[in-house]
């Protein structure tokens, strides 16, 4: 058997990967889509030490990850749409009412 | 399975799988990130597969790559904006330093996953993963988050349609 170190690594290398596209990108749409890969590689993680441990305990916690995953992205989208709707852009340094 | 094949398994999986993770960062169109989104779900679910998590690996192509990215895809239809940037792309010096600190973050778990040494997988029964198993588990252990996550998915819907509507 192949020990569950490869697993994590290669979540490690998703989450990064999904952290530096969402530190990078400007556009909310793309931002929102590393945020789910940053989800898919914390569900790698529980799914390796699920079979490292034998304990499906990971496989529940990863279906409501996948869950509010779901409802993030509904919410989310939603709030994309109104932001264009009212500003007409989604570029995430020109939606900064607060700031200003 | 025996070592070696599991472990070409997971490198046929896991170097699309990066690939196609990277062509979400770096895609100059959203349409082009979605599809590679697409794409890294279905490595993903692959890897799932070689982990014995059947039920979430039918999840993982049922949920996030069809419910959640057709989602996506209707939203990028819907909005029909411009590209971002058009020219050449410049990364301001807070972007380098993020890009640098997700780096880092990779770097030191890869390490501390390194230096733990081999964790060798656990003999596990027939049944590791499947439906029948997961669903035991899921309404006796975890009754209450389950209930909770029914709350959480209604609320969403709620928050979607009053966000997203013009005139209640």
């Amino acid at each position: 058997m192949a020990p569950a170190n490869w697993y994590v690594i290669l979540a490690a290398i998703l989450f990064a990967i999904g952290l530096a596209g969402v530190v990078s990108r400007r556009n909310a749409l793309v931002v929102f889509m590393c945020i789910e890969l940053m989800l898919n590689a914390a569900n790698l993680t529980f799914l390796a030490f699920a079979r490292q441990t034998g304990n499906l305990g990971g496989h529940a916690i990863a279906f409501f990850v996948m869950a509010v995953a779901a409802a993030e992205a509904a919410v989310g989208l939603a709030i994309v749409i109104a932001v264009f709707r009212t500003r007409g852009t989604l570029h995430v340094d020109e939606v900064n009412l607060l700031k200003s | 399975m025996s070592d070696k094949a599991e472990w070409i398994v997971f490198l046929v999986f896991a170097v699309p799988l990066v690939a196609s993770a990277l062509g979400v960062v770096v895609a100059r169109s959203p349409i082009h990130s979605a599809m590679s989104l697409v794409a890294a779900f279905f490595f993903l679910a692959g890897i799932y597969v070689v982990l014995l998590a059947h039920l979430i690996a039918w999840l993982q192509v049922l949920v996030y790559a069809g419910a959640i990215m057709v989602t996506f895809l209707f939203v990028i239809m819907l909005l029909n904006f411009d590209d971002e940037v058009l020219g050449v792309r410049r990364l301001k010096v807070m972007q380098v330093l993020g890009i640098a600190g997700a780096l880092g973050v990779a770097g030191t778990v890869v390490k501390a996953t390194l230096d733990l040494g081999e964790l060798p997988m656990r003999e596990v029964g027939n049944d590791f993963g499947t439906i029948r198993a997961v669903g035991r588990v899921l309404f006796s252990q975890y009754i209450l988050p389950f209930e909770a996550t029914s709350l959480l998915l209604l609320v969403a819907i709620v928050g979607a349609v009053v966000v997203a509507k013009q005139r209640i």
